[in-house]
């Protein structure tokens, strides 16, 4: 019989530990389609944060460090500056990538450090039983928020595609959606191509996936994918920032 | 029935905190101390408050020295890691001598080590953590009322001493859920800081008096002076002439010395006919006082001694027990961070033995029972 779907090599065979309907599964399984079909497995390093996909070591099927809460980013640098011939990615969450860690990524990616940063945006955090997030939306409740966050009193979600496209050295910054089949097919795309300027050593590239969390959303995944689409995709739209691969001169 | 309620010990943190009057807590999620936040960002509001999540515990412990600073009385709750990334500016509020109240629910360490379990691994960081050397008071309940009143205790300490205060708990004792009465609110006594500074035209912040506590009124107040982590003279300005640096120093470090017998506190179940003495602390105390027990069922008599106050170190106390016992039993959750410090208060009077658990399950009754009787 011809097979015609497996999982990557790229990823272990356990099974996911996290919620059901949470995205995260997707975006592991793109990032090592991504690593299999470049030919990488063997020539990859992956740091993982603090947060819910702390435990990504047990599902990548490559080398792992677990960097302390939001130092990733710099914990790539130096992995990647020690071994150039090897390639570095980082994954994390809302609140490691963009609350404790955010002089960390800001600066690796303003040094355009040859990384590729894989940040998982669901508006919450996740590990820690859903706590106001960086990316929380305006209005929206959670237990450090109870009466909704207020903008004006603790500010707007942080966009961090649009941040680092203030900086010159980011050689690719995308932000992607996991929330629709279609959404996901076009993801595929758009890591491949991070992944393959990697591979390359072009430069710092970024993808953000906007993402889910059931669980501390309080809706069942079918739910949370229809309020994110409505809500998250809002503050956090979809396309390319930045791909130097399409500038003159390049 | 009076005022009896079930909560956990991070609850009883946050509800202590609201009647000490805190008006500022800034904090960063961490297991297992998220929940004092949690309850802090629902009520503080309703209490005149504010509870602002920050982007990380730097930050955090820097908005309660700012809110410290400007008058208020103000609280971090954290863990482990969060509390390493802390250490910078604890040794800026010893230094500036602000008051301020830091709650620290241990568990396993190091590095990220392991959120959901305990460990009492911070001691000697909560001293030593800071580069320099600079004064912090560290105190360490044993149940969910005590982590109330000694919530109260450590903002009454830090605002009496204008010293930071950092406040213990464990995982264990974070997240067990106790049957409390708490007193009413008339028994709670609540200290504020002095007031009385000297008129502004003879105000120097660090020109002390014999009390050697600063009077710091709020910044804002219009009194114009400057607070600094750099070594600084009696007007606070920076100054690095050898003298002024030997003084600053100096001062810092022993301004709690007179103070010794009004911030150190042991609970100590003692007795004449005892040739071991058990040393425990904090969650642990727990089955030490069960194993105490037990020998004396046995025939074995042992006295107990817990440090409830850890910094400044309890030697007298100590001291005095290594003058009637043969052998002290440190039991800890750790590789031995208190028994360093009891080897130095007993000064070989008694002989120290340590009984040591990093596994991360709480240390039972028998385990130091067993130890006892190997000891008898």
């Amino acid at each position: 019989m011809e097979i015609i779907a497996q999982r990557p090599k790229s990823l272990t065979d356990l099974q996911f530990t996290y919620c059901p309907g949470c995205t995260h599964g997707i975006s592991h399984r793109l990032i090592a389609e991504a690593i299999e079909e470049l030919g990488l497995r063997n020539n990859i390093m992956g740091v993982a944060p603090v947060g819910c996909s702390v435990f990504a070591y047990k599902f990548f099927n490559c080398d792992m460090a677990e960097a302390a809460h939001g130092r990733a980013p710099a914990v790539a640098t130096g992995m990647k500056r020690a071994r150039p011939d090897m390639h570095v990615f980082t994954y994390q969450g809302d609140g490691d990538l963009a609350a404790i860690g955010t002089a960390e990524f800001i600066h690796a990616a303003n040094r355009g450090e040859k990384i590729s940063i894989f940040f998982i945006n669901n508006a919450i955090y996740g590990m820690t039983g859903g706590q106001m997030a960086p990316t929380t939306l305006p209005g929206m409740k959670t237990s450090t928020s109870p009466y909704g966050r207020d903008e004006k009193d603790i500010g707007y979600p942080i966009q961090a595609c649009e941040i680092i496209s203030s900086l010159k050295a980011p050689y690719f910054i995308e932000r992607v959606s996991l929330l629709s089949p279609q959404d996901i097919l076009k993801a595929k795309k758009v890591v491949n191509k991070a992944m393959l300027f990697n591979k390359e050593n072009r430069g710092f590239t970024f993808v953000e996936f906007v993402s889910t969390c059931p669980t501390n959303w309080g809706l069942t995944p079918a739910k949370a994918q229809q309020w994110a689409k409505e809500n998250m995709l809002k503050f956090f739209p979809i396309g390319n920032f930045r791909d130097k691969s399409m500038e003159g001169g390049e | 029935m009076r005022n009896k309620k079930l909560m956990q010990g991070n609850q009883a943190v946050a509800e202590a905190a609201l009647i000490a009057g805190v008006k500022v807590c800034a904090g960063y999620p961490i297991t297992p101390s998220t929940e004092t936040i949690e309850i802090l960002a629902r009520k503080l509001p309703s209490y005149g408050g504010r509870f602002i999540q920050m982007e990380d515990e730097l930050a955090s412990i820097g908005t309660i020295i700012g809110a410290s600073a400007a008058g208020k009385k103000a609280i971090t709750a954290t863990s482990g890691p969060g509390f390493s990334l802390m250490q910078e500016l604890l040794g800026y509020a010893a230094m500036v001598e602000l008051p301020i109240v830091i709650y620290n629910a241990q568990r396993v360490g190091p590095s990220t080590g392991g959120a959901t379990k305990p460990q009492q691994g911070d001691i000697m960081q909560s001293k030593w953590g800071s580069h320099g050397e600079s004064p912090r008071i560290v105190i360490y309940p044993s149940s969910v009322r005590e982590c109330f009143d000694m919530t109260i205790e450590a903002f009454n300490l830090a605002e009496k001493y204008m010293v930071p205060v950092v406040l213990f708990s464990d995982e264990i004792l974070a997240h067990m859920r106790e049957s409390v009465e708490l007193p009413e609110a008339g028994e709670i006594k609540i200290i504020n800081r002095r007031k009385d500074a000297k008129p502004q035209n003879k105000y120097l912040p660090y020109d002390i008096d014999e009390s050697e506590i600063p009077v710091l009124p709020p910044l804002g107040e219009g009194y114009r002076y400057n607070i600094s982590g750099m070594i600084h003279a009696e007007n606070g300005i920076p100054n690095l002439a050898p003298d002024v640096i030997e003084a600053c120093i100096t001062r810092i470090n022993s301004k709690l010395d007179k103070y010794y017998d009004d911030i150190v506190r042991v609970e100590q179940i003692k007795n004449d006919k005892a040739k071991i003495a058990v040393l425990a602390y904090g969650v642990v105390t727990r089955p030490a006082r069960g194993a105490i027990e037990k020998a004396k069922k046995n025939g074995i008599e042992v006295e107990l001694i817990r440090p409830i106050t850890l910094w400044p170190f309890p030697e007298r106390e100590i001291g005095e027990v290594a003058e009637r016992v043969d052998k002290i039993i440190v039991v800890e959750m750790n590789l031995g961070q208190v028994a360093i410090m009891v080897r130095a208060s007993v000064e070989g009077k008694a002989e120290v033995i340590q009984f040591n658990k990093i596994c991360s399950r709480s240390i039972t009754v028998d385990e130091i029972y067993n130890k006892i009787k190997e000891h008898v």
